[in-house]
């Protein structure tokens, strides 16, 4: 198992340069720069910044500067934020990101998972037939529409919760973003849980547990549970990845303070920095929760097994 | 029957109970806070690296400038008591007041001169330095030619700061009273340049000082109490949210968080705005412009004058501000905002036609260019992703439609947008220009040789370039005035742009709150904010 999480640790590294080297190469591709915005500048001034931010140099060169800098850890000043490096922002944003998204993905579960077995098990139900239709619904309509009408109407009109805010992370200002972002995750979850389990509760183990007459009981939550969670982890890893680092649309509608906004506002500002450094961030969080999701599909499937 | 135990109980209780009282009446009565939906995260609060008006507003309660502005945005002293200027206008000599950082140490000339160095240096790249370009060797600085150091600015002594320019110049003063002016801490940044504007540690000379910042959360500024005019302050903190989302920002100011809520109404939401928020609405004037920037190079098809005049004529702008925008919007047939201070007058020559008159004209003059229903002229329309912009867009399009003008109309993000102008890759733009001190310069100089929109739109007028030269050297309002009118009308008779509307401001502001007033700067300085009686 050790010798496995090294090997794949290692094998991230490549990965990662390859990622970190078409990223930076592609951000300077798209058309405009940084400092296009509605201000024209004066010539003299505008070869100031670019000078000031290494702009002037060649491609390649600025390419193995950040790439040395990045050796040594350094993230470099964010172009936009030019109080903060990027290593602060990203420190300061992602607790927040992790905090709002880590609820919504252990709501998610509490919530999904029960509701994606009690369908199998009634499969054909109307308990069936109303999870499955919420969570069709909770698919469907992007949380760009949930999200404002849950301010509007729990914010505004009921003034039960804060309509937006952090304040500092507050009990009442967490509600509201994280049962929106947890919508969308419930009805993936029931949906996959269910179709993993209606698959699981006809394969043959479970036709033998039976045939042995152990009670319905044990048969699911002995035998059936373990099998059913597999696709339902590997669709988990790379969606806790996403969901950690931020829902840009739930973060800007809230007003929360992640790491979600550098990702879109960082593109669309041409904050170079800024969005390598999100770039490598989430490249590390992806390689980091993919090889969770290995190791504990070895747990959960007796079948899989790693170094042998 | 009391008991005497009884008694000595209900004695100590009144006693309590008095006590109390007492210090109620000492505690303090509860901290004015006011809360702001700011709009947008500050990429700084070095008040020499800021670039928009969500950073201004807090940096202009940081730091205080030689002159400041008042509640209604005219200018009036500020760390500087009075003033004198030379006759040949070339001169200016401030004479500061007793004041103080807010770390104790005394403001002097000394800081001032500091400062402008600063902004004129090239490593800080200061996106407005050309505003301070009259000052003598100021321009050779920025270009990295001279050392700071040669700066005609001098403390003469440690209250008294002399600048030389090298012409008279109209608007300098209003330029000392941008952020970017302000004099700055000597004894902390000769030291460390980076990281000095730290919550809790920045020296700041204004009306408050920097207590929190959390990048995308709040920013906290706090009453400082070295401010030379502390006791006449009644906000005790303000905090600052950088909320993007204008919809976002109009639900939380509707819940109460927010006292003051800037560009916090979506167009789509103003109609109802305006039944529904009552006074708390406040609209007005804007320093700022809207319009369409032609390509006039060789080779473009509106390097023609006759196509430039006729698109001119068929656009309806009253359509525009009353029926897609309806904010109070001004349609607007000339260049220069007419609320900015001394504004040039004149305007397009057919304002005053009727619309069928206009059409026959643009008609006309559109087959005296060639063009015609068998030869339609394609322009491309580019505009960045605003849904207002797209609307505006496609009207025009509809507008030039019987002209025989076939528009393809191009929605790109921001920054390409902006790119695409400075490589002149349009034929038709969209443009907004917004004052950044209040006077018709700094819209002129843009078409004036080397600015901007001259040269993104490749309007070359030798005439006009004295006529804006000789404008900012006239130190006399009406003579200047008249200057610049028949400079503006030089742009306007050449059809170098269409202009479209003058903008207006929109913003929440809670009854709750007063001394918050509309100009056409919109500046509203905190530290006349005072809490309405109740």
């Amino acid at each position: 198992m050790l010798i496995y999480t090294l090997k794949r640790l290692l094998q991230a590294i490549p990965t990662l340069l390859i990622v970190i080297t078409i990223s930076f190469f592609l951000m300077r591709v798209a058309p405009g720069g940084p400092f296009d915005g509605e201000r024209q500048l004066p010539p003299e001034i505008e070869a100031n910044l670019m000078a000031a931010y290494h702009l002037d140099e060649p491609l390649p060169m600025q390419y193995l500067r950040y790439m040395g800098n990045l050796l040594q850890g350094d993230f470099g000043p964010s172009f936009k934020y030019k109080d903060f490096s990027v290593t602060e922002l990203i420190m300061q944003g992602f607790p927040v990101s992790l905090e709002i998204g880590g609820l919504a993905i252990l709501l998610a579960l509490i919530v999904g998972l029960p509701l994606g077995i009690a369908a199998a098990l009634k499969r054909n139900s109307t308990v069936d037939y109303m999870v499955m239709g919420t969570a069709l619904t909770g698919i469907a309509v992007p949380n760009f529409v949930i999200a404002p009408i849950f301010a509007l109407v729990f914010g505004v009109l009921l003034g039960w919760l804060p309509a937006g805010g952090w304040n500092g992370g507050a009990l009442p200002n967490l509600v509201l973003p994280v049962v929106a972002l947890s919508i969308q995750q419930i009805a993936y979850i029931a949906r996959m849980m269910r179709a993993s389990m209606i698959e699981v509760l006809g394969s043959h183990f479970i036709r033998t547990a039976r045939a042995k007459g152990l009670n319905e009981g044990e048969v699911i939550w002995r035998h059936a549970i373990r099998p059913a969670l597999l696709p339902v982890m590997s669709y988990l890893g790379p969606a806790i990845a996403g969901i950690i680092t931020g829902s840009v649309v739930i973060e800007q509608i809230f007003g929360i303070p992640g790491i979600g906004r550098y990702f879109v506002q960082g593109a669309l500002n041409r904050d170079y920095t800024l969005v390598m450094g999100t770039v490598v961030f989430y490249g590390v969080l992806i390689v980091l929760m993919n090889l969770i999701v290995d190791l504990l599909y070895s747990a959960l499937d007796p079948q899989i097994r790693y170094d042998d | 029957m009391i008991s005497k135990h009884h008694k000595m109980m209900s004695r100590y209780l009144l006693a309590a109970l008095g006590g109390i009282a007492l210090g109620a009446m000492a505690v303090p009565a509860q901290a004015f806070t006011v809360d702001i939906a700011n709009g947008a995260e500050p990429g700084s609060l070095d008040p020499q690296k800021t670039s928009g008006v969500w950073e201004t507003r807090i940096t202009r309660a940081l730091f205080e400038r030689l002159v400041t502005y008042a509640a209604d945005g005219s200018l009036v002293p500020g760390l500087a008591e009075h003033w004198e200027i030379s006759d040949d206008g070339k001169q200016y000599t401030f004479h500061l007041r007793d004041a103080e950082w807010s770390d104790g140490e005394p403001i002097t000339a000394d800081d001032a001169v500091f400062a402008l160095r600063r902004v004129l240096e090239p490593a800080i790249a200061n996106q407005n330095a050309n505003l301070y370009y009259p000052i003598v060797n100021a321009r050779a600085i920025n270009a990295g030619e001279k050392s700071p150091d040669t700066l005609g600015v001098e403390a003469v002594d440690a209250h008294t700061l002399r600048i030389r320019l090298t012409q008279p110049t109209a608007w300098f003063l209003q330029a000392l009273a941008m952020t970017e002016a302000s004099p700055l801490p000597e004894h902390v940044l000769a030291n460390a340049d980076d990281g000095w504007i730290k919550p809790g540690d920045t020296v700041s000379s204004g009306v408050f000082t920097l207590s929190q910042w959390q990048p995308q959360s709040r920013i906290v500024v706090t009453r400082n109490p070295h401010y030379y005019d502390a006791d006449q302050v009644s906000v005790d903190e303000a905090v600052f949210y950088p909320i993007d989302d204008a919809n976002a920002a109009l639900n939380r100011f509707r819940t109460g968080e927010m006292d003051i809520a800037y560009s916090s109404v979506p167009s789509s939401r103003f109609a109802w705005a305006r039944e529904n928020l009552g006074d708390a609405l406040r609209v007005g004037p804007l320093t700022a412009e809207y319009f369409y920037m032609f390509n006039l190079h060789d080779g473009q098809p509106l390097a023609d004058r006759r196509v430039r005049e006729a698109l001119n004529l068929a656009v309806r702008r009253d359509v525009i501000t009353d029926q897609i925008l309806g904010q109070g919007q001004t349609p607007s047939f000339w260049y220069v905002p007419r609320n900015t201070a001394n504004a040039p007058r004149g305007d397009l020559d057919f304002a005053d036609m009727t619309m069928d008159e206009r059409m026959a004209r643009a008609k006309a003059l559109m087959q005296e260019a060639g063009y015609g229903p068998d030869h339609p002229l394609r322009l491309r329309l580019n505009y960045n992703t605003l849904e207002d912009h797209k609307k505006i867009a496609v009207a025009v399009a509809a507008m030039w439609k019987p002209l025989g003008v076939e528009v393809e109309l191009i929605n790109s993000e921001a920054a390409v947008h902006y790119a695409t102008i400075r490589e002149g890759n349009f034929e038709v733009a969209r443009y907004g220009m917004v004052a950044t001190i209040n006077d018709p310069f700094d819209f002129l100089n843009a078409y004036a040789d080397n600015g901007s929109a001259s040269q993104s739109s490749g309007y070359h007028d030798a005439d006009y370039d004295a006529l804006v030269a000789k404008s900012t050297r006239e130190l006399d309002p009406q003579k200047r005035r008249q200057l610049m009118t028949r400079a503006q009308q030089r742009l306007l008779d050449g059809y170098a742009l269409l202009p479209l509307y003058d903008y207006v401001s929109v913003h929440l502001v809670s009854p709750a709150i007063q001394g918050w007033e509309i100009n056409p700067m919109d500046v509203h300085p905190l530290r006349y904010l005072q809490e309405s009686e109740q």
